[in-house]
């Protein structure tokens, strides 16, 4: 076969980001007046603050310390995700002969993943430019901004003055404090997309969402991967059968999982990075070429000078916001991962969306009142909204779960996609849906209807009565719905039913 | 090692083995000869692997493995069985639980690293000689619960009136009430998995539906160091009310869950507050999940080998272990010693062949149907007619059986024992309804009904 490439998009991917999103020329605008809106931040929640209010009309001022997309786009939910799909495809072809196909030779070359990874991002960032922004109608200022009093920001030499203004700063990662792992160095994502290739062995500290990803798809893609978790659980916010069917996974891929594990102590040695780790009553070491961490999260708010604004912070738990999204500061507002909390991109773009209405238009909208699922996107992924059993029960109400295994879904099936279940709880004895669970290999995309259901406040019942294609694999949400509507079948209807039929055969 | 290596006394079915023509062979048996059958070997085990010195139980059938405390419960209550059986006679039962019952009470209790217990509680695997703590494991709940419900068997059963059946019920009594179940909370509202002198306590809570129903009774019927009525709450805020495969089950993977508490507690008749607000009861709920496993297996998503309707045993088992290749897909991943479950796994295409045979109070149509097919097409899972841990056809070996894991667990033998005499006489689910503090913890835990109210 032809070896060609049809990738005719050569430009260096690095030079494209740069350009796109943190352009060297760049010139600050001279600052106009007082701007209705001035956004600290260009991650998801500032971007889509700012452009909802240049689009209605708003003075709007736009600053970024870093580059244009935050986390998000330069070492975030954008690299993990591309990364992701070339340790899927890996783990596809080493189930080759299982789908009729011979893909010995199909080795992982890690450079390339990377490549890709970047292509990816400047493909991304093409709907994000500075240019863009700025052709919208948003005076963009690279730098630090840092607040002068209560109605103003300084950003280099210049004052915007401000009506309103939104905190978007974001979060930063934390890594662990582990004796000795500062002295011998170690990776965090904020580094690791911009390496040319992978290391061989490599241990993961963290079985949160971002560790697990991270483990697995690096694991795929041919390092050795050690995965140290310091819980008996990975996924903290998830129930016990999706972690479960993770762990499961993670060590068919591969990896070396071990729970209930705390790093105690780092040194180097003549054979690479040596970590000791404690568990129960033993210690033991490992050693690998690089460590992996910092996969925790908290509020970026260091250096924005928030007292003299007269906005209330927490170091741990971020701005201080009301369910309005309004800080202590009735003119600023604050969204994103610098209020803490679910720390997810879209949670941050619905929470700008919510501040710009509240702070220009005097709008009442909560935060409270959104639904928010969200998704971790290991192989299978595992998605969630709402309420778990366990939160369910605390609160004292009682629920019913509805399970579908993806085993019993004959798209899972003919994909050979079996691992998984649809979960789906409700107020036992009614159809009101309280939250649910999905893990499947297209989890993330699955919940959708489920989240709308829920927003939309539509039964489980209802979606019986849904006619979805065959066979797709959300079909299982369905079969859950019709076990629901099944169980409103009383053993008096099923008896009143049964003599209705003799009915129909006696009068036939 | 074995405690004595005592020869195993014939049996009805030794006989009709020796004296036919060509051998008897386990599945010939008619449905009670087969049990009893498995039911004395099991015993025999036991009685084999008992250290007549201290009442320490191995393990497992490995030479030098150390005793279990937990299997060491299940003796206890195996020796009345064997008694009421004509196995044993109830002289040398009443020994062997007196040699129990006072090397327990006597024991190093302190914590220290290589001690034998602490604030009443023990460590889960002690050396067979002098029972002091190996492998630097924990400070165990669960299996100290699973320890003490063997003494209050025990005690049930030595009801006479004489100096040594009198002391049996002191000594049980005083080891129940020695135990600091509240410490074992660490301020919280559940009761911790365990705890380790180097490292304080396992960081992760007896919390959901699983074998420590038992746990929580005695905790909550101790009349010296009770935990709160809310802890048995708390416990039940992790429970999974789920509909699965069709049936509304209280979902917990690995069968042996479903069993372990039964041994002793008659939930036939009984409910809490979650069996009163769902419908059901925790013996009914164990049908069911017998019912899952069998599902499960006729549904074989992991395509396995060997897997149908009547061949199931996913539970807490040995594991063949690594990474191997089976010959319809690459690098599938083998467990060790694991609780394997259904149906969410983990699942690796490892049986417990006893699985069956233990539920059959529960289930016994679909409990039979799957033993004889099991013992039909996978006679290597057996040992002198005593289950091994599991195997695992999946992989190659010298049989049909694939995989077979090479040694005995004392757990799994105790625990026949006591599920087939459950089923053919319910003489353990009696016997408990005298004990005391299992009849406080219950009705603490707002268990009613049934032979509770009479
Ligand atoms: C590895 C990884 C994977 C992730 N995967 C997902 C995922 O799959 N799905 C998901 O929903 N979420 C994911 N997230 C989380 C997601 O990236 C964040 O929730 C999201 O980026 C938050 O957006 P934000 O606008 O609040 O903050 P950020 O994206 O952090 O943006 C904040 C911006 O503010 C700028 N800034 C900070 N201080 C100042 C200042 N003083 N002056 C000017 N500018 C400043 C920063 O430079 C940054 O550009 C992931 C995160 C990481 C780290």
């Amino acid at each position: 076969m032809n070896k060609a490439t049809f990738d005719h998009d050569s430009t260096d991917p690095r030079l494209e980001l740069r350009r796109n999103l943190r352009p060297d020329d760049w010139n600050n605008p001279a600052p106009a007046g007082p701007y209705n809106l001035v956004v600290i931040g260009a991650g998801p929640a500032g971007l889509t603050a700012a452009r909802i209010a240049a689009r209605l009309g708003a003075r709007v001022a736009l600053i970024e310390a870093g580059a244009i997309g935050g986390d998000c786009t330069n070492i975030g939910c954008v690299p993990t995700k591309a990364i992701i799909r070339s340790g899927k495809l890996y783990a596809d072809a080493r189930r080759a002969r299982h789908f009729g196909a011979d893909a010995a030779g199909e080795t992982p070359d890690p450079a390339l993943a990377l490549q890709r990874v970047r292509k990816v991002q400047a493909r991304i960032s093409r709907s994000e430019t500075a240019e863009l922004l700025k052709s919208e109608g948003i005076d963009l200022f690279f730098g630090k901004a840092r607040f002068a009093d209560h109605r103003s920001v300084r950003v280099g030499d210049a004052t915007l003055r401000f009506l309103r203004a939104l905190v978007a700063t974001g979060g930063v990662l934390r890594p662990p404090a582990i004796p000795g792992l500062a002295e011998i160095g170690f990776e965090t994502v904020e580094t690791l997309f911009d390496r040319d290739t992978l290391p061989r062995r490599m241990m993961v500290i963290g079985g949160g969402p971002l560790g697990c990803e991270m483990a697995q798809a690096l694991c795929r893609l041919g390092v050795g991967i050690v995965l140290v978790h310091d819980a008996p659980k990975f996924l903290p916010e998830e129930e016990r059968d999706a972690a479960q069917l993770l762990s499961e996974s993670l060590a068919r891929d591969g990896v070396q999982v071990h729970l209930n594990t705390t790093a105690v102590s780092a040194r180097t040695t003549s054979e690479g990075k040596e970590i000791t780790l404690s568990t129960g009553g033993d210690r033991f070491a490992i050693t690998v070429d690089e460590v992996l961490t910092g996969v925790g999260r908290v509020p970026r708010i260091a250096g924005l000078d928030l007292a003299a604004a007269g906005i209330a912070a927490d170091p741990e738990t971020g701005i201080e916001v009301d369910d309005f999204m309004r800080t202590t500061n009735r003119r600023v507002f604050a969204a994103g991962d610098v209020c803490g909390g679910h720390m997810f991109t879209h949670v941050a773009n619905a929470a700008a969306r919510i501040a710009v209405r509240n702070a220009l238009f005097f709008g009442r909208q909560r935060l409270s009142r959104q639904i928010i699922p969200w998704c971790t996107f290991t192989d299978p992924e595992i998605a969630h909204v709402g309420l778990r059993a366990d939160q369910a029960i605390s609160q004292g109400i009682p629920i019913k779960t509805y399970t579908v295994l993806m085993h019993e879904n004959d798209r899972a099936i003919t994909d050979g996609e079996e691992t998984g279940f649809v979960k789906i709880r409700v107020r036992q004895g009614g159809d009101r849906i309280l939250g649910a669970t999905v893990v499947a290999r297209h989890a993330g995309d699955m919940l959708n209807e489920i989240t709308l259901a829920m927003e939309r406040r539509i039964g489980l019942r209802a979606l019986s009565g849904v006619i979805h294609a065959y066979p797709t694999q959300s079909a299982a949400i369905r079969t859950a719905a019709d076990a629901c509507v099944a169980d409103r079948l009383t053993p008096r209807l099923r008896r009143l039913s049964g003599m209705w039929m003799s009915l129909l055969r006696r009068g036939g | 090692m074995t405690w004595p290596s005592r020869r195993r006394t014939a049996s009805p079915y030794d006989a009709g083995r020796a004296t036919k023509g060509h051998p008897v062979t386990l599945g010939d048996l008619d449905d009670d000869a087969l049990l009893d059958a498995l039911q004395r070997a099991a015993f025999d085990w036991m009685l084999e692997n008992a250290n007549p010195d201290n009442g320490l139980v191995a393990d497992n059938s490995d030479d030098g493995a150390p005793a279990s405390i937990a299997v060491v419960g299940f003796a206890l209550t195996c020796w009345p069985v064997g008694v009421a059986r004509g196995w044993m006679d109830r002289n040398r039962a009443l020994a062997l639980t007196l040699a129990t019952l006072r090397f327990f009470t006597h024991a190093e209790q302190g914590g220290d690293e290589t001690g034998t217990g602490h604030r009443g509680f023990f460590y889960h695997f002690l050396d067979m000689e002098r029972g002091r703590r190996v492998w630097n494991c924990e400070l165990s709940l669960i299996d100290t619960a699973l320890l003490l419900a063997g003494c209050e068997a025990a005690s049930c059963y030595f009801d006479a009136d004489t100096p040594d059946e009198a002391e049996v019920r002191a000594l049980a009594r005083a080891l129940i009430a020695s135990v600091e179940w509240p410490w074992a909370l660490d301020r919280g509202d559940t009761l911790s998995q365990g705890w380790h002198p180097e490292t304080g306590f396992i960081r992760y809570d007896w919390e959901g539906y699983s074998e420590a129903l038992i746990l929580y009774v005695l905790a909550l019927g101790s009349d010296t160091h009770p935990v709160p009525p809310d802890s048995y709450r708390a416990w039940r805020v992790t429970y999974q009310w789920e509909k699965i495969y069709g049936h509304d089950t209280l979902y917990a993977g690995p069968l042996f869950i479903h069993l372990f508490s039964h041994i002793w507690l008659d939930f036939r008749t009984i409910g809490d507050g979650f069996n009163r607000e769902k419908g059901i009861t925790y013996f009914t709920n164990t049908r069911r999940a017998v019912q899952i496993q069998s599902d499960y297996a006729r549904l074989n998503p992991r395509g396995f080998a060997g897997y149908d309707a009547n061949c199931w045993g996913l539970t807490a088992c040995d594991g063949p272990g690594g990474a191997m290749n089976t010959a319809d897909d690459t690098g599938r991943q083998f467990l060790e010693y694991t609780a394997r479950g259904a149906p969410f796994g983990p699942d690796d295409g490892t049986l417990a062949g006893w699985a069956p045979a233990a539920a059959m109070p529960f289930a016994p149509t679909t409990a039979m149907a799957a033993l004889r097919t099991m013992l039909h097409r996978y006679p290597g899972m057996l040992r002198d007619d005593r289950f091994l841990g599991s195997f695992n056809p999946s992989l190659p070996g010298e049989g049909p059986e694939g995989w077979i894991s090479p040694r005995i667990y004392g757990l799994d033998q105790g625990l026949l024992v006591l599920m087939i005499e459950n089923h053919r006489s319910g003489m353990i689910w009696d016997l408990m309804r005298a004990s005391q503090v299992c009849n406080t913890g219950l009705r603490r835990a707002g268990f009613k009904g049934g032979w509770l109210d009479e």
